[in-house]
C-alpha cells in the first residue's frame, strides 16, 4: 500500500517537473543510447568479424604465423612472406580427405583494392556470416582470362558497372605507376554487399593474373616482352605458384589430422590454420580497444546520473513545503526518502526504454546504409544477455546515486518541524 | 497558564475524552539552549482552542510538539489519551496520520496532486482515516469540498490554478477527512481577506463540530478569538 502510494506520488511528481527533468532524462537517454549502441555494435562487429569467413575448415599458406596468414588471405592486410608451389597445391587436390580447395593468389591491386586471383570454386565454396554464399548483384562470374568480378564497395566507390574496362596495377599500393595497361579486363559481374573484406576485393582468374605478368618477371614491364590479350590466350597460363588456398573438409573429424600433416609437409614448408581459432586470437588483440571504449561510455552514463542527482538536490530546496505537507499528513521519513529513490530509478528506466527505441530506430534506418556505403553489416535483433545486464546496471546505478538526495531527505525529515523548517 | 475550562468532567459527571493534555511541557532546540516552557493545556474532544502569541513566542514549536514532529525536553503530552511524548518517531508518524489534520498558513497543497488527490492523501496514509470516511473516501472528499464551497469543476484540476482561499478550503477538507481527533491550524487565514477569513473559519469550525473534531487554531488576529470557546496566549520569550 505504502509502495503504491510512493509510486503514484513519485510518478505525479516526475510529471509535474517534466520540464527540467525531461532535459536531464534526455541527457541520460543519449548517454545510455551511446553505451548500449557501443555494446550492440561491439557484439555485431564481433559477430561480423567472426563470420568474415565461415565454412572454410583450413587456410593453407607458406610457413608463417597464423595471424599473418589470416590477415593477408581473408582481410587482405599485409603481404605473404612466401608462396605455395602449384605442384604442392595440386598434390593437396589429390588428397581424398579434402572435399574442396580454392586457390588464392595476391599481389596486384585496383586503385588500392586488392586483386584476388582464384577460380570459380571461390563463388561456389566461400561462405561468410551464417554460412551465407556469395551472390552476384549483376552480371556473371568470370569465365574468360580477362574477365573481372568486383566486390560491392569497389564497384560503388570506383563507379564501375558490368561491361566497363579496367586496368589492374602491379603491386598492392593505393597509388601505382606500374599498370598492366596492355592487358585490360572487362567487368563481368558485381557481387552483392557482404559486410566482409570480399566487398573490397577484385576477383580475377589465376590465368588472368598469369597473363598480365608475362614480361613482368623482373617486377617491371620489360619492353618487347609484354603481350597483347590475344597473344596471352595462346600461352600456357598455368600458374607457377599461388599465395594460399582455402580448404573444405567434409569429415570434420579429420581436420586436425590434415592440419598436422600439412604443417609437417616435408616437400615445402606450409602452415595450415583454423580460421575460427585465428579469428578469435585476432579479436582478443582488437577486443582490448573496444573494451576501453565501452568503459569510457560507461563513465558518460555515470556522469549523466551524477547530473541527475545534482538536479534532484537542487529541486530538494524547492520541495521543502511539499515534504512538510506529506510529513504533517503522516508520511514517514522513509516514505519521503523512497520518493527520491523511486523518482531516480523511474527516470533511469524511462531513459533506458527510450534509449532502446532510439537505438532500434537508428539501426533500422542506418543498417542498410551502413552495409551499402560502409560495408558494415548491422542488423536489428533482440538484446543479448550482456546488453540487458548493461541496461539493468543503469537503474541500479540510478538507485545508488539517488541515495544521496534520499539520505538528505530522510535526515531532514527527522528534524523538520510542522512548517517545514528545522 | 491553562485553557478554560480545565476540568475534563462535565457537570453531569459524564467523563469526556481529553483531546489534548499537556503538563510541564518544555522544548529546547539543542542541549545548550534555554528550554521554552509551555503552559499546561487541557482540551476536551470536540472543543476548539484559539492560540495567540507574538512572533517568536513558540507557537509553531508548540504545534510541532502537538503534531509529534518535535519531541519535548521535559513534560508529558497526551493526545486522545495517548502519551505522544513517549512514542517512537515511527509511532508518532502513524499516530499523526490517524489522529491529526494539519492546515498551514499557505502553500498547503501538494502541487502535483489534484484537489481531490490532496484531500484523499490522509486516507492513503492511514487505514483508520480511510475506514472513518462515509460512505467512501472519494464520497466524503466530494462532500467536504462541496460543504467548503470548492466548485466541482476545480476538484480534478491542478491546485496551482486555484485561488489562495480555494486552496485553504481544500486544505481544510484534507484536514477534516476521516474525522481526525484533532486539527492543528497554523495561521491558515493570514493570507485571506476579511470576508474569506470569516467564511473559512465558519466552514472549518462548522465541519469540525459536525465531526466532534477538536481544533487548535493559531493566529495573530485577535478578531478571530470570538469563534473559539478556549483561548491561550503565549508570552514572548525573554
Amino acid at each position: 500500500m505504502k509502495f503504491r502510494l510512493a509510486l503514484s506520488l513519485a510518478l505525479a511528481s516526475l510529471w509535474h517537473r517534466r520540464g527540467v527533468l525531461g532535459l536531464v532524462t534526455l541527457t541520460l537517454t543519449l548517454s545510455i543510447t551511446l553505451l548500449l549502441g557501443v555494446q550492440y555494435l561491439r557484439t555485431e562487429v564481433r559477430q561480423s568479424f567472426s563470420n568474415t569467413i565461415s565454412g572454410t575448415d583450413l587456410i593453407v599458406g607458406a610457413r608463417s604465423g597464423q595471424l599473418n596468414l589470416l590477415l593477408y588471405t581473408v582481410f587482405h592486410l599485409g603481404d605473404a612472406t612466401n608462396n605455395i608451389r602449384w605442384s604442392t597445391y595440386q598434390s593437396l587436390r589429390e588428397d581424398d580427405r579434402i572435399d574442396w580447395l580454392v586457390p588464392i593468389s595476391l599481389g596486384d591491386s585496383l586503385k588500392g583494392y586488392r586483386v584476388v586471383g582464384t577460380d570459380d570454386g571461390f563463388l561456389r565454396h566461400f561462405r561468410y556470416g551464417d554460412e551465407r554464399p556469395l551472390e552476384l548483384k549483376g552480371g556473371k562470374w568470370f569465365e574468360d582470362v580477362f574477365d573481372v568480378v568486383l566486390g560491392a564497395e569497389v564497384a560503388r566507390v570506383l563507379k564501375h558497372q558490368t561491361g566497363d574496362d579496367i586496368v589492374l596495377s602491379h603491386g598492392t599500393g593505393s597509388v601505382s605507376f606500374m599498370n598492366h595497361k596492355d592487358t585490360p579486363f572487362e567487368v563481368t559481374g558485381i557481387l552483392e554487399p557482404t559486410g566482409t573484406p570480399v566487398d573490397r576485393a577484385v576477383y580475377v582468374s589465376l590465368e588472368g593474373l598469369e597473363a598480365i605478368h608475362i614480361g613482368w618477371e623482373s617486377g617491371v614491364a620489360l619492353p618487347g616482352r609484354t603481350v597483347t590479350p590475344e597473344q596471352a590466350r595462346n600461352r600456357d597460363l598455368t600458374p607457377g605458384n599461388i599465395t594460399a588456398a582455402l580448404v573444405g573438409i567434409e569429415r570434420k573429424v579429420l581436420t586436425f589430422q590434415i592440419q598436422r600433416q600439412i604443417n609437417e609437409n616435408q616437400a615445402e614448408p606450409l602452415s595450415a590454420i583454423l580460421p575460427g581459432v585465428a579469428l578469435s586470437e585476432l579479436w582478443r588483440v582488437l577486443g582490448q580497444f573496444e573494451k576501453a571504449l565501452l568503459g569510457i561510455t560507461g563513465f558518460v552514463v555515470i556522469t549523466s546520473l551524477i547530473g541527475l542527482t545534482a538536479v534532484l538536490l537542487t529541486l530538494q530546496a524547492q520541495r521543502r513545503q511539499e515534504i512538510a505537507i506529506l510529513r504533517a499528513t503522516g508520511a514517514s521519513p522513509g516514505l519521503i526518502a523512497s520518493l527520491y529513490l523511486l523518482e531516480c530509478v523511474l527516470l533511469a528506466i524511462v531513459a533506458c526504454v527510450i534509449a532502446i527505441g532510439l537505438g532500434a530506430v537508428a539501426i533500422a534506418l542506418l543498417g542498410p546504409w551502413l552495409l551499402e556505403q560502409q560495408g558494415i553489416q548491422i542488423g536489428l535483433r533482440g538484446l543479448n544477455s550482456s546488453e540487458w545486464t548493461i541496461l539493468g546496471f543503469v537503474p541500479v546505478a540510478g538507485l545508488l546515486v539517488a541515495l544521496i538526495p534520499a539520505w538528505r531527505a530522510w535526515r531532514g525529515s527527522h528534524h523538520q518541524g510542522l512548517s517545514g523548517t528545522p | 497558564m491553562t485553557t478554560q475550562p480545565s476540568s475534563v468532567a462535565t457537570s453531569s459527571n459524564i467523563v469526556k475524552t481529553m483531546a489534548v493534555g499537556s503538563k510541564d511541557l518544555s522544548y529546547a532546540w539543542s542541549e545548550r539552549s534555554t528550554p521554552i516552557k509551555f503552559p499546561d493545556i487541557r482540551l476536551i474532544a470536540g472543543e476548539h482552542l484559539f492560540l495567540r502569541g507574538a512572533s517568536g513566542s513558540g507557537k509553531s514549536t508548540l504545534l510541532s510538539l502537538l503534531a509529534g514532529l518535535a519531541v519535548p525536553r521535559h513534560g508529558e503530552l497526551r493526545i486522545m489519551e495517548h502519551v505522544l511524548s513517549a512514542m517512537s518517531a515511527g509511532q508518532r508518524d502513524r499516530f499523526r496520520a490517524e489522529y491529526l489534520g494539519v492546515i498551514f498558513q499557505q502553500f498547503n497543497l501538494v502541487p502535483y496532486l489534484s484537489a481531490i488527490g490532496n484531500v484523499l492523501l490522509p486516507c492513503r496514509l492511514s487505514a483508520t482515516r480511510r475506514q472513518h470516511t462515509s460512505p467512501t473516501p472519494a464520497g466524503e472528499a466530494e462532500t467536504l469540498l462541496s460543504a467548503l464551497d470548492v466548485p466541482p469543476e476545480l476538484w480534478n484540476q491542478k491546485v496551482t490554478a486555484m485561488s489562495v482561499g480555494q486552496q485553504q478550503r481544500v486544505a481544510a477538507a484534507r484536514a477534516l477527512i476521516g474525522s481526525p481527533a484533532l486539527i492543528l491550524a497554523d495561521e491558515p487565514t493570514s493570507a485571506l481577506d476579511a470576508d474569506n477569513r470569516d467564511r473559512f473559519i465558519d466552514l472549518l469550525l462548522g465541519q469540525a463540530r459536525a465531526r466532534n473534531t477538536s481544533v487548535v487554531f493559531v493566529s495573530h488576529d485577535q478578531a478571530l478569538a470570538r469563534h473559539f470557546e478556549h483561548h491561550l496566549t503565549l508570552e514572548p520569550l525573554s
